[in-house]
């Protein structure tokens, strides 16, 4: 389910690396809590995204969230398809919807990758969440 | 004191929660309630609303009943609308009005005799409601009787084009002859139950009134007649969209302490002719000064989304650059409509359908139509 060579922040967006490029979405437990996602709204291309930072909002019929990038770097693509049909990040959350394309700044910063978790670590962060969510 | 605040930090719960739990239902805080917001989504169950037939679980409303020889004139006191026009079996919507002729809430009258009349009322509100009905029962000496009935009712709605044929597999209630806002008394799957045709969709259904311990057989069975009819069962999300697109007011959104029936655009409910009543003199006063703001609707002009508490914008007087002059009440998606739409307070010289408006949204300005509303209706 959550593919095991990505990243993943506590604000449930993936960043998948490949060489100086990362690809960012978010994440099937996100898109679940959203619900129906009617409105992405995204950077453009060329802009400068810093980690931590929000860059564009997905919306659900119900709610307004902001995506935070778990990365620094220059867009250098975006997934316009999704502006036509949001539903896809309900379909294929870690896939054919992914956000955005970003060329890392070089070198990496270290401390930008030891925040992120990878799959395993994710999965039990979620499932704590879940269990804060029955309680 | 906040009158609209929930009295405990423990969320309270219906009869059905351990069944809404069960069937995976999204669960969520609404005015202390715990309440499911979603079942299978709320794209999907709104759809199903207006196609087929939605299940709703709104025993989280309140009821309030009263008694006695003074019943009317308490009715008629604390609530805008003529309570004189209704027969036995007929209900009316009206408001529950302060001495100002703001809203304490909105509600439904159901005259169940003319001795006993059952107010249906927001959940959130309920408590305050029953106070304030109280005070004036005891203020004004009618000696009715008023009861807080809220926890001896569960109330399901059943809304939907099929919402009848549904209903009439699990009751001998001539369903046909129930008219609008019109309401029997009979069983549904051999459970005595109020069965008032009314709802908050815009579609025809039913809502009915039965005691909570029926609760699961009644939603299990209706999903069950229901299924080759394509039911769903829905949560406040398809509720709050689908009354949305049929412009029906919520309270806390378009309808608080500070709103008057004539500014909500509910003129209709506030009948000044029947004589003084809480609120009246207020009313009369504002009726012949006229309104400064009013209720209207709008959609937006790109694919942005308008959200309850943004800014509006409105250039006012006309000939003025646009200033801030308003806030969203409700604003979101018409799935129906494929639009986004809302609603919003604006100073009545921009209030005409066909203003073009500005919605605030993350720092920048989204345009925006004032347009009639209601957004949705259905055909009959």
């Amino acid at each position: 389910m959550y593919p095991a060579d990505y990243r993943y922040t506590k604000e449930h967006e993936w960043l998948a690396v490949h060489g100086s490029e990362g690809t960012i979405g978010i994440t099937d437990y996100a898109q679940q809590e959203l619900g129906d996602v009617v409105f992405v709204e995204l950077p453009k291309v060329g802009a400068q995204v810093k980690s931590g930072q929000s860059f564009g909002t997905i919306e659900s019929v119900k709610a307004v969230s902001e995506i935070f990038s778990p990365v620094s770097g220059e867009v250098t693509e975006i997934n316009s398809a999704l502006v036509d049909a949001p539903e896809k990040i309900n379909q294929d959350p870690h896939g054919a919807a992914w956000l955005v394309k970003i060329r890392l700044v070089d070198p990496p910063d270290p401390k930008e990758a030891a925040g992120l978790m990878d799959a395993t670590a994710y999965q039990a962060y979620i499932a704590e969440k879940a269990k804060e969510h029955s309680a | 004191m906040s009158c609209h605040e929930p009295a405990t930090a423990e969320l309270r719960k219906t009869a059905l929660n351990a069944v809404h739990r069960a069937r995976g239902a999204k669960m969520v805080n609404f005015g202390g309630w715990e309440m499911p917001l979603e079942y299978s989504g709320i794209l999907s169950e709104h759809e199903a609303t207006r196609t087929r037939a939605g299940l709703f679980d709104v025993s989280h409303m309140g009821e309030i009943e009263i008694r006695r020889p003074g019943a009317l004139d308490l009715v008629q006191w604390v609530s805008c609308n003529d309570a004189t026009e209704l027969q036995p079996g007929q209900a009316q919507y009206s408001g529950l009005m302060t001495e100002r002729g703001t809203f304490v809430d909105d509600l439904l009258v159901h005259k169940i005799s003319d001795t006993h009349y059952l107010l249906c009322v927001n959940a959130c509100n309920q408590d305050c409601d029953f106070g304030h009905i109280a005070v004036q029962n005891a203020r004004q000496g009618y000696a009715a009787q008023v009861e807080n009935a809220g926890a001896r009712y569960s109330q399901l709605a059943i809304q939907g084009p099929r919402a009848q044929a549904i209903l009439a597999r699990l009751t001998r209630a001539p369903l046909a002859n129930v008219r609008y806002y019109h309401f029997v008394f009979d069983r549904v799957s051999g459970v005595d139950c109020l069965i008032a045709r009314t709802g908050y969709t815009g579609e025809d259904g039913f809502e009915f009134y039965f005691d909570p311990q029926y609760s699961e057989q009644l939603w299990s069975d209706l999903l069950r007649e229901g299924q080759s009819f394509g039911i769903a069962p829905c949560g406040l999300g398809a509720r709050n969209t689908l009354r949305m697109e049929a412009a029906m007011r919520l309270y806390g959104n378009e309808l608080d302490e500070t709103t008057t029936p004539q500014e909500a655009g509910l003129g209709w409910i506030c009948r000044l002719s029947k004589g003084r009543f809480l609120g009246s003199d207020a009313l009369a006063r504002q009726k012949e000064e006229g309104i400064t703001r009013k209720l209207v609707g709008f959609e937006m002009l790109d694919k942005r989304i308008a959200r309850d508490g943004y800014s509006v914008f409105v250039a006012s007087p006309p000939s003025a650059g646009r200033r801030e002059a308003g806030r969203v009440t409700s604003g979101g998606p018409a799935p129906s409509l494929k639009k986004n739409i809302g609603m919003a307070y604006v100073p009545l010289e921009a209030s005409a359908p066909g203003t073009r408006i500005e919605i605030g949204i993350r720092g920048q300005q989204a345009p925006a139509r004032i347009v009639a509303m209601p957004f949705y209706k259905r055909r009959q």
